[in-house]
């Protein structure tokens, strides 16, 4: 297997971008990745889309993304996996560069989410879990999160101040980042005062509905420094697992397995462990989803997470930064990009352009991308080169 | 909701038909082919018990759109006697006096409705004991 780099990253600022098509959304963030690395062409590409079948009504993305790139013929598949699609789609990419079957592929993750209405997109998303037997009784996928949530308080004692103390870290740290969507910070008590969606989640929990894309360069590491005007970043490993798709099929709400056995893969293959990370960037779609998925990760003892969040362990200056990007929270989350965006900016960390939000001697980077409620995770260590 | 997609699942949401691996004990609602566990392919008919306890819960304030006129509503996990784990809307509850550990039994509700022409959708909701 050969060793993988990626040696371009694109993405524009993400948001409600009702003026711009799902094609044109792709293929500018897709011509930034392009650009940033340097390469005069590419061999094959991937890309991450949840669902835009129901909320634009195209399927077949593999033609029409490879087409308005101006790209035809070179192979460019779709990739699903919920909301850990480009996270898929990034791990699709590394296997064709690590196999030999491509040289230089471009993997992205687009998604356009606001040509439906609030009620389309909640339908869009409850199509990550089981339709029979979980969105067929009314829940939605707040509902699912809170249902962990509700177990996390009444099992480990984590406070609804640290679940919120999750969105106002995030929240600081996106008002950094030129490209959030919500870039404004919050306070606790905002937070703890915005409308209830699912008892105990409230609005300033949740990720927003958001319209994006991002996209990155991989080539093979030996050839890295030849291609790229930049300093390459190193795909040291990749792990990816599966749960059940229903939630109540779990014999436990507090702790997401497919991340645990996704991180565990990737802890060996790149033969290190929880606290050799410098920082990560972790699927926040809700504020629970953090506090579990810290714990699961190793980077603290299960039931420790609120607590973690509240002594500032995953601040910026923290001793395991957590979504310097500003999370899925602040930053947006289109659903099939997000997986992409977190590796974006684990590579801006590594090479030391994070600006403001920069974190000192950053060396290794996790992203941990998420699909539904934990049915599917995909997890990626990066290492400067 | 297409009529065969809701037929098809009748004998789960009307019945509770479950079915059980022969060879490790483990049940499976809805009934599987092979077993998680064991993956032996070998298994009998079970009827899931009707009553049971509350593992976790939430209520739903900003429901998807079929579920508009029951907003707000309690969902919760409920472990049925026997071990069985389903998820389901607790109705005729005091949303605010819903406490995990809370015994629960099952009755035979309305669900959803498609519109005002569309397939009425029943199914199994759980009340407190
Ligand atoms: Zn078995």
């Amino acid at each position: 297997m050969r060793d993988v780099a990626i040696i371009g990253v694109g993405m524009n600022k993400w948001g409600e971008l009702w003026q711009k098509p799902l094609r044109d959304i792709f293929v500018e963030s897709a011509l930034l990745a392009i650009e940033d690395s340097g390469v005069d062409h590419i061999d094959s590409m991937y890309v991450g889309c949840m669902s835009s079948g129901i909320f634009v009504g195209q399927e077949h993305l593999g033609s029409l993304l490879a087409d308005y790139l101006g790209v035809n013929p070179i192979p460019c598949t779709r990739i699903e996996s919920a909301c850990a699609s480009g996270g898929a789609a990034v791990r699709m990419g590394f296997m064709d560069v690590a196999s030999g079957m491509s040289d230089i592929v471009l993997v992205g993750g687009v998604e356009k989410m606001t040509d439906v209405s609030g009620g389309g997109a909640t339908y869009a998303l409850s199509t990550a879990a089981d339709q029979e037997y979980e969105v067929y009784h009314g829940v939605t996928f707040p509902g699912l999160y809170a249902l962990m949530a509700r177990s996390h308080m009444h099992q480990y004692g984590t406070s609804r101040e640290q679940l919120a103390q999750v969105a106002v870290k995030n929240h600081e740290n996106g008002s950094k980042n030129p490209l959030a969507q919500y870039p404004q910070k919050v306070t606790v008590e905002k937070v703890m005062n915005s409308i209830l969606i699912a008892d105990p989640l409230r609005i300033l929990d949740c990720s927003p509905i958001t319209d994006g894309a991002a996209c990155a360069i991989l080539c093979p590491a030996e050839m890295a420094k030849k291609l790229s005007k930049k300093p390459p970043v190193k795909i040291i490993a990749s792990g990816h697992a599966t749960d059940t798709i229903a939630l109540h099929s779990r014999k436990d709400f507090t702790t997401l397995n497919a991340t645990v056995k996704a991180a565990e893969k990737a802890y060996k293959m790149a033969n290190l462990k929880p606290e050799d990370i410098n920082l990560a960037e972790v699927h926040d779609c809700f504020t629970i989803a953090e506090i579990i998925v810290i714990e699961d990760l190793g980077f603290v003892k299960k039931g420790e997470g609120g607590k973690a969040t509240e002594s500032g362990m995953t601040a910026l200056d923290g001793k395991i930064p957590v979504n310097t990007s500003g999370g899925l929270k602040s930053k947006g989350h289109p659903v099939g990009a997000t997986g992409v965006g977190q590796l974006i900016e684990i590579v801006h960390q590594l090479r030391g352009e994070a600006g403001q939000r920069q974190v000192k001697d950053a060396k290794i980077g996790l992203t941990q991308n998420m699909g539904g409620s934990g049915g599917s995770t995909v997890v990626h260590i990066m290492q400067a080169m | 909701m297409f009529p065969a997609r809701y037929w098809r699942e009748i004998p789960q949401r009307y019945r509770l038909e479950a079915n059980k691996c022969k060879k490790c004990g483990r049940t499976y609602f809805p009934p599987r082919l092979v077993c998680a566990d064991c993956k032996s392919r070998d298994f009998e008919p079970l009827k899931l018990k009707d009553e049971g306890k509350l593992l976790t819960y939430t209520v739903i304030r900003v429901p998807p759109s079929q579920f508009i006129e029951q907003s707000p509503y309690a969902i919760g996990i409920v472990e049925l006697d026997g071990g069985t784990r389903i998820l389901t809307q607790i109705a005729d509850c005091n949303l605010d006096k819903l406490q995990i550990g809370m015994r629960l039994k099952i009755e035979f509700r309305k669900i959803q409705q498609d519109g005002e022409a569309g397939i009425l959708c029943y199914g199994y909701k759980c009340v407190p004991v």
